[in-house]
Formats: C-alpha cells, sequence, structure tokens
C-alpha cells in the first residue's frame, strides 16, 4: 500500500491478507474470470415495470423511462427487442456508461 | 496491479480519526486497525464527513491537489482496508456467536476457561462504604443470606477440578482467589494451591495464581507463603491516609491506612517473584488521580497503579456524576502524558490504565463482549456455585451451573446470545465500541438492573479515554516502536481482578 501505513498488529493482518489474497488467486484461478454476463435469461427476472405515471405522462415516474432500454438489455425485460450483445453487437452500449444521462448515445443496429 | 476507476458514489464507513505526532490516523470500526495516513487518504476521508460523494465530485474536489491516478489510488486502498464502501446502503455485520457457543455446536467442543476467580469468604473484616459486596447495592446477602461465610476445602478441590477439565487444550489455567476480604481464608489457599499444582502437572499443565487483598492481614509468614508460591497479589488501596480513610474503615469507623500501610511495605519489601499492583477505586470525593498516584507508585512503591470508578447506583453520595467524570478525564490524561513522556524514553512508569489500553490497541482487540465473564472468566461463590464472574458470584439469577455438576451449557449461550454488542443498539453507532462493547455487566446491573444494558453513564468518558491512548499508541508507533514490542512478546500474565 502507498497511501495508507499499518501501524497496529491487526492493520498488519489486514495488509498481509489483501497481499496473500492477490496471491492465492494468480496461483490457484489464474486471472480473475469474468463477471457474468446479464442476461441469463427472462424467466429468471421479475421486474414491475412501468408505463405511464399517475397523471398519464412519464415525467413523475420514479426511474427514467430510458432505463426501459436497460431493463430489457440487463433484465430482459419487455418491451424493447435489445441487440444480440453476446455475438453481433458487443459495443452496442459502450459509449453510454450512464443510462440516465448518455441514453442518446445508443444508436439502433441494423442485421 | 492496475486500479480500476472508481465507479460509483463512495462514503464513509466507520472510523475515528485523530492526529498525533503532527500526522493523521485512523483507526478502523469494528476491525480496530490502526492507520498513518497521508494527504490524499487524509483529504478523502475528510471530504466524506460531508456526506457520499460521486466519483466525478471527488475528483473534482480533489484535483489538482492530487492527480487523478492517485485519487483513483487511493480510494481502491481505503476500500480494501473497509475504511470506505462503495454505494449507499451498509451491510449490516453478521452476529457471531463464540466457537462452541452456536446453538447446536459440539457439547465437546465448549470455550475453554482461561481464568477462575474463587470467592473464598464473603466476610470482610473492613467495611468499605461504596463496596458491592458489602454496601447499599449488594446483590447477595451476605449478611443473613443462606450461602456459607466461608469455602471449605472439598469445595475448593472441586473447583480446582472443574477448573482443569473447563480449561480444556489451555496449557495454562489462572486461578485468582477473592473474597470478602480473601485472606480471611487462608487456610483454603494453603490447601488450594498445592492441589491445584500437582493436579495441573498430571495433566500436563500448569496454573497461575493471584489474588486481591486489602493488606491489612499480611502477616510476616503470609507474605513468605505468598512469595514462595509465587502468588500475584493485587491491593485494594484508594490513596493517603485522608484519602483511604474516608472510606475504607474498619467495622468500628477507624481507617484502616495505619495498619494495611506497614504491612505494603513489609510485602514490596519480602515478595519480590511478581510485580505488585495497587487498584484504586475512584469516588466522587476521591478523584485527584495524580495526588494518589505518586503517593502510591512513588512513596509506598507499587509497581503499578490501576483506577476504577466507584460500581453504584447513581443516587448514592459517592457515586461520580458528569462532572466528575470530565475532572476525571482531564486527570487521566494529564497522568496519561506523564506515561507517554516515560515510554518515550523506555522507562517504566506504571500507570496500568494506559499499559492495558495501549495492550489492547495494539493487538487490535475488537470485541463482541466487554470482557471474560461467561465465556473465559467465572466465578465460584462460596458454596461452589458457578456465575458470570466473581462479582456476581452467590447470585442465583446470575448462576451457570457448580462446580460439581458443571456449566449448564443452554443458559451459557443463552447469555452470550443476548449479551452480543450486535444487539445493543446504543453501541451501534460508537466508535469506541472494539474496545468498551458496553462495559462492565455489574456496572450495568447496579445502574439499569440490567446486565445486558449499555452503561451509558459514562460513554464520554470512555471515547475521550481511548481517543486519549489511540493518540500515545500513535505518537509511540511514530517515535518509539521498540516499546511497543513487549506486546507481542509472550501474552500478558493474568490481568487483575476488582
Amino acid at each position: 500500500m502507498k497511501h495508507l501505513r499499518s501501524i497496529n498488529r491487526k492493520a498488519g493482518r489486514i495488509e498481509a491478507n489483501m497481499k496473500s489474497a492477490g496471491d492465492v488467486v494468480a496461483l490457484q484461478q489464474g486471472p480473475t474470470p469474468p463477471a457474468p454476463h446479464f442476461p441469463l435469461g427472462c424467466t429468471l427476472v421479475f421486474s414491475p415495470g412501468w408505463e405511464a405515471d399517475r397523471s398519464g405522462g412519464t415525467a413523475g415516474l420514479c426511474t427514467p423511462v430510458e432505463r426501459d432500454l436497460f431493463d430489457c438489455h440487463e433484465g430482459c425485460y419487455w418491451p424493447a427487442q435489445v441487440p444480440d450483445q453476446l455475438n453481433h453487437a458487443p459495443n452496442w452500449t459502450s459509449k453510454c456508461a450512464s443510462a440516465q444521462k448518455d441514453w442518446r448515445k445508443i444508436d439502433l443496429v441494423f442485421p | 496491479m492496475t486500479t480500476a476507476p472508481i465507479a460509483t458514489t463512495i462514503r464513509r464507513r466507520e472510523f475515528h480519526s485523530f492526529t498525533s505526532a503532527g500526522k493523521p490516523f485512523a483507526y478502523l470500526v469494528p476491525s480496530a486497525a490502526v492507520f498513518e495516513l497521508d494527504d490524499a487518504s487524509a483529504a478523502i476521508l475528510a471530504l466524506l464527513e460531508n456526506g457520499p460523494i460521486a466519483p466525478a465530485e471527488l475528483i473534482g474536489q480533489l484535483t489538482p491537489r492530487f492527480s487523478e491516478i492517485e485519487l483513483h489510488e487511493t480510494v481502491d486502498e481505503l476500500l480494501r482496508v473497509q475504511a470506505i464502501a462503495a454505494g449507499l446502503d451498509a451491510p449490516p455485520l453478521p452476529k457471531l456467536l463464540p466457537i462452541g457457543a452456536q446453538v447446536g455446536a459440539e457439547p465437546g467442543m465448549p470455550i475453554p476457561l482461561t481464568t477462575m476467580v474463587l470467592n473464598v469468604t464473603n466476610q470482610c473484616n473492613l467495611s468499605c462504604t461504596y463496596c458491592y459486596e458489602y454496601g447499599e447495592d449488594k446483590i447477595v446477602d451476605t449478611e443473613n443470606g443462606k450461602k456459607a461465610k466461608f469455602m471449605t476445602e472439598e469445595t475448593a478441590r472441586e473447583s480446582v477440578d472443574f477448573m482443569l477439565r473447563e480449561a480444556g487444550p489451555n496449557r495454562t489455567a489462572h486461578l485468582t482467589f477473592f473474597g470478602g476480604e480473601t485472606l480471611m481464608n487462608l487456610p483454603v489457599l494453603k490447601f488450594a494451591i498445592p492441589y491445584a499444582r500437582e493436579r495441573a502437572a498430571a495433566l500436563g499443565k500448569q496454573v497461575d495464581f493471584s489474588l486481591t487483598t486489602n493488606a491489612t492481614l499480611l502477616r510476616p509468614e503470609v507474605i513468605a507463603f505468598l512469595a514462595e508460591n509465587r502468588v500475584g497479589v493485587t491491593i485494594s488501596i484508594d490513596g493517603p491516609k485522608d484519602v483511604q480513610d474516608q472510606f475504607r474503615v474498619f467495622h468500628n469507623g477507624m481507617g484502616s491506612y495505619e495498619i494495611a500501610v506497614p504491612k505494603i511495605r513489609e510485602l514490596l519489601t519480602r515478595h519480590r517473584s511478581r510485580p505488585i499492583g495497587a487498584r484504586v477505586t475512584l469516588t466522587s470525593q476521591n478523584l485527584d488521580i495524580r495526588k494518589i498516584f505518586r503517593h502510591l507508585r512513588d512513596e509506598i512503591g507499587f509497581y503499578e497503579v490501576g483506577f476504577a470508578p466507584v460500581t453504584t447506583a447513581s443516587n448514592r453520595e459517592y457515586a461520580i456524576a458528569d462532572a466528575g467524570f470530565d475532572y476525571m478525564l482531564d486527570q487521566f490524561r494529564s497522568l496519561a502524558a506523564e506515561f507517554l513522556e516515560y515510554a518515550l524514553e523506555d522507562r517504566h512508569h506504571g500507570f496500568s490504565n494506559v499499559k492495558d489500553t495501549l495492550e489492547e490497541i495494539h493487538k487490535g482487540v475488537s470485541k463482541a463482549y466487554p470482557c471474560g465473564a461467561g465465556l473465559g472468566l467465572m466465578g465460584v461463590s462460596t458454596d461452589g456455585d458457578v456465575a458470570l464472574c466473581h462479582r456476581f458470584a452467590g447470585s442465583d439469577s446470575h448462576k451457570l451451573g457448580t462446580v460439581r455438576d458443571g456449566i449448564d451449557r443452554l443458559v451459557q449461550i443463552d447469555f452470550l446470545n443476548k449479551h452480543h454488542i450486535a444487539d445493543k443498539t446504543d453501541c451501534s453507532q460508537c466508535w469506541a465500541r472494539p474496545l468498551c462493547s458496553g462495559g462492565c455487566y455489574h456496572e450495568a446491573h447496579t445502574r439499569y438492573g440490567d446486565t445486558a444494558h449499555a452503561n451509558l453513564h459514562y460513554c464520554e468518558w470512555i471515547r475521550g479515554w481511548t481517543d486519549t491512548c489511540l493518540k500515545i499508541y500513535a505518537e509511540l508507533a511514530v517515535k518509539n516502536p521498540r516499546y511497543l514490542q513487549q506486546f507481542d512478546e509472550e501474552e500478558h500474565e493474568a490481568s487483575q481482578v476488582n
């Protein structure tokens, strides 16, 4: 560690543990395996979804409508068909770091 | 290793930050780890005092003082030592009972008993006004109750057998004799010590002996016996004559100073096999800690002096009120500053409250329970009932079993379950809980009528004192780390019982 210096014995153990945890992964598992990719299947996720707020519009929703796209993409939820990120469009969301801010950067994908 | 960019909002976890020797430190809760901070980590932790912060904002506020890479690196380190967390919700910590105390645990694998406190008598030749055993707040009726006034040799023998049985895999068992006035039952000590030594040797174990006494019965032959058997001795004494004679009096009201002190001097001269400590009870009328320390350490010659506030209901005249705790903290701090000066020069000082706390900080002790009572320490009453500790010995409502029939594991598990720090809501936000863990069960019972209650009347004092000891610890770690090495060497001998 560069920014913290362990002072007492407990701190020393935490630091040693941080180092050894890395070593064990390296020895036993090779590189850290990639995180599991969503979706794993539509039936695994239950999301209540949204269509309109109480006034009939979308401004009062507790989650922005743009999230709908991502709910479909990540949670595999109705309504939109999203591009297949496993094979044909792996970089479809690469310009979209935050759905709330960057949703316009998600473009259409033509087969 | 490469550092991933900060992914999400970060927030402070629990820690207490403090400055010592001109450097910033953090005491992490609940791990009890102490880290020295550099400028970047100190700046990030300070920023998080205002609430959770998004990565972009954090970087915006702290660049160009620090480079973006430096900030990412520091956040990563702080995350990994758990000083901070990503996301907004803190997952609650699991409540872990000690191994062997879970419901359904193997009955053959109980928690080993480290220390047994044997109340060899509940009688005393003094009548100290504030005494928890004799005074207004007593739990057990020692005068007219049905409990035996003196322990018999038979009960002492059964107790020693019980202790060695319950010590499990431990090589050393600690046997502490207590009272009443312990030396009023000298015959039982003279029987129990050789018996315990012999039984332990047969099992490949050893026993460490100690006792607490008011010193009035230390005749030369008693001193010779204690020295010969390497019995650790703690003397209950409150200070110079005017202080001692205020509360520590004989039944006829006469002060005990003149009787006790010549005997203490003789003990200190003749008993050289173990260091001898004094244990002072502080009351509202007796808070001049520096004066008491000087007298006991320099004029009488004790190796160590430890102080503890009187355990009492809050309405007693001698109970220490809030202002008294503030005054006491100032006094403790001034004596602790002196301790630090000595420690920086590798000199022995003798203020044992600081040393005990430094040792716990050094090891990173993080307690689920305030003390070992009902866990590795138990008290045995004159008739062989086993209780949480010596202060509860003889009380039927705090009984865990008997030396003959052993410990009722279900009662013990129930006790450990109800007294875990995770269930003390009052303590859940307090940074001092790794060391305090709610405080003494007996104190809580006397103040609030409930052993599981947190001792809220001295929270400010505990936090103030812990902060002082952390600063001393950190200063020693920076300027004289060699001093702290003593805590790495063999485990401390049995701490005093009071």
